[in-house]
């Protein structure tokens, strides 16, 4: 049985969390009134550990570690039902998706297969500017450490000539690559200033949790 | 009739292939010139707008301002994903410092005049059910065909400007128009699993199997889908989906371009229908008898 955790709201009450998500995800989260809208739309309830509107009560709470360590944050699909249901018109799926974001950069990702399979997706863009489907199993397989994943699919797919062997790679992949590498610069110096040519941008690995 | 800009996205090169091979038949039909965006790359999907927005708009709206050198006003995309990124990048043109930051990052602007459109929105208002009705040449009466929207198609609302984000309708009257018998589909926007087929395929065990088993609850032959992400569960992982849920289910999983290009008289082959995984064996010997029948009745006198 799982234990039951025991939380002083008042010594762990975080007020800059609330107001960092309230900013960054654009929406006054202290409107949530706890109607229930959001968790009777969920489909994915089942697999989290805590149920959406408790999340939203989370943050209003400023429960910043529960949140940011919660599995439920990453296995949102944005979907969109709860966003589409909520009667205060609170975009709850982008409060989710900025979670995400700030459970990334805080080091505190509670899925790391999902995460791996974003950044093998995300590295497969900046490499070929395309997604290489068949190349971007291989390395989320080794680096999740499941070589056997969706291997039962493998010969149906060469069946049907839907396994390609040589990425589609576009003719402007560098400046995809450059989009990142910015993006990264100006995460960690700011967007005010203007950008130089040739100017060497700080390069960070994509996997790492704090380079936004 | 009309000049769109193409966007096929990622999926379309490979696993659905069959979307891009019937889209363009079906357009081409219809008197819709696609113009393939020169050069065009990944929108970044799901994985972009979990790591930074700002890289979400950059990737995809690269593309909305390749489209607008190219005179194109509109853009088209199949993908129901790359829709919500283009659509997202679309939207910050609203904040000035973000607007400010895509141009650093990308170097080039986003003309406030284009639009980003699915195939489906583009043959519900552009081309409209009563032309779509005449042009009909091997009517699908009689066949059962559920549709199936997924989540993103016309949701968030505000975003996506077209049909109904809790009861869409244009597939369903799209399949009408085919002849079809179209039943009301309760789970038409319930989420089949998303992204999750590769990371937590339990997931798409149980919610692409709840669609599966409402479709053959309701008697349908096929599921009309248009969105590959959809089709992919649904399909391609219905026997991981069977062994999830230990049934037995084989139900074809058809592109809404599909099944409109085989009721004008498409060549199956032409439309990819040999890529699906499972086959619509059943569906196509009825239209190709029925076909067979029309040209011996128009050769005959």
């Amino acid at each position: 049985m799982e234990q039951i955790k025991t939380l002083s709201l008042q010594q762990s009450c975080d007020v800059d969390f609330i107001r960092r998500v309230e900013e960054a995800s654009e929406q006054k989260v202290s409107k949530c009134y706890q109607c229930g809208n959001c968790i009777a739309s969920c489909a994915y309830t089942f697999v989290y550990d805590y149920p959406v509107n408790q999340i939203m009560r989370f943050i209003q709470l400023g429960q910043k570690d529960v949140v940011l360590r919660s599995r439920s944050i990453w296995l949102c699909a944005n979907c969109q039902a709860c966003t589409t249901r909520c009667p205060n018109n609170l975009d709850v799926a982008r409060i989710m998706e900025t979670l995400r974001i700030m459970s990334r950069r805080e080091g505190t990702v509670s899925e790391p297969d999902i995460r791996t399979f974003y950044d093998a997706f995300l590295g497969s863009v900046k490499t070929f500017g395309r997604v290489f489907e068949t190349g971007l199993l291989p390395v989320y397989n080794i680096k999740a450490r499941k070589p056997f994943t969706d291997l039962d699919l493998a010969p149906r797919l060469l069946m049907k000539g839907k396994l390609t062997f040589i990425p589609s790679r576009i003719k402007g992949r560098k400046k995809i690559a450059e989009i990142f590498e910015r993006l990264k610069f100006h995460r960690n110096n700011g967007f005010s200033r203007k950008v130089e040519k040739g100017r060497p941008h700080s390069s960070v690995p994509l996997t790492t949790q704090t380079d936004i | 009739m009309r000049r769109v800009a193409y966007y096929k996205g990622c999926s379309l090169e490979g696993l659905a292939i069959e979307y891009d091979l019937s889209t363009r038949a079906l357009c081409e039909a219809l008197g819709i010139e696609l113009v393939e965006i020169p050069d065009w790359n990944c929108c970044g999907s799901t994985p972009a707008h979990s790591y930074d927005p700002l890289l979400s708009a950059a990737l995809a709206g690269r593309n909305l301002a390749i489209a607008t050198r190219q005179g194109c006003e509109v853009v088209m995309t199949p993908c129901p994903g790359c829709l919500k990124s283009l659509k997202g990048a679309r939207e910050i043109r609203e904040n000035p410092e973000q607007r400010r930051a895509f141009l650093e990052l990308v170097g080039m602007e986003i003309d406030e005049r284009i639009q980003a459109v699915s195939l489906l929105q583009l043959l519900h208002e552009e081309v409209g059910v009563e032309v779509l009705q005449k042009l009909i040449r091997r009517p699908l009466t009689g066949h059962v065909i559920v549709p199936y929207y997924g989540c993103l198609l016309t949701r968030p609302a505000q975003t996506a400007r077209f049909d109904d984000p809790e009861n869409p309708i244009s597939m369903d009257r799209l399949i009408q128009a085919t002849g079809a018998t179209v039943p009301d589909f309760p789970y038409k926007t319930e989420c089949c699993g998303a992204t999750y087929g590769v990371t937590r395929n339990d997931i798409v065990g149980k919610l692409s199997g709840r669609i599966l088993d409402m479709a053959t609850r309701l008697g349908a032959e096929a599921i009309v889908v248009a969105c590959p992400l959809c089709q992919q569960n649904l399909d391609l992982r219905q026997d991981q989906v069977n062994r999830y849920c230990k049934r037995t289910f084989h139900l074809p999983v058809l592109y809404i371009s599909q099944v409109i290009g085989l009721a004008l008289g498409i060549d199956p082959k032409v439309l990819g229908m040999d890529k699906l995984f499972v086959n619509p064996d059943r569906l196509l010997q009825d239209i190709e008898g029925a076909g067979n029948q029309e040209s011996h009745i128009s050769q005959s006198p």
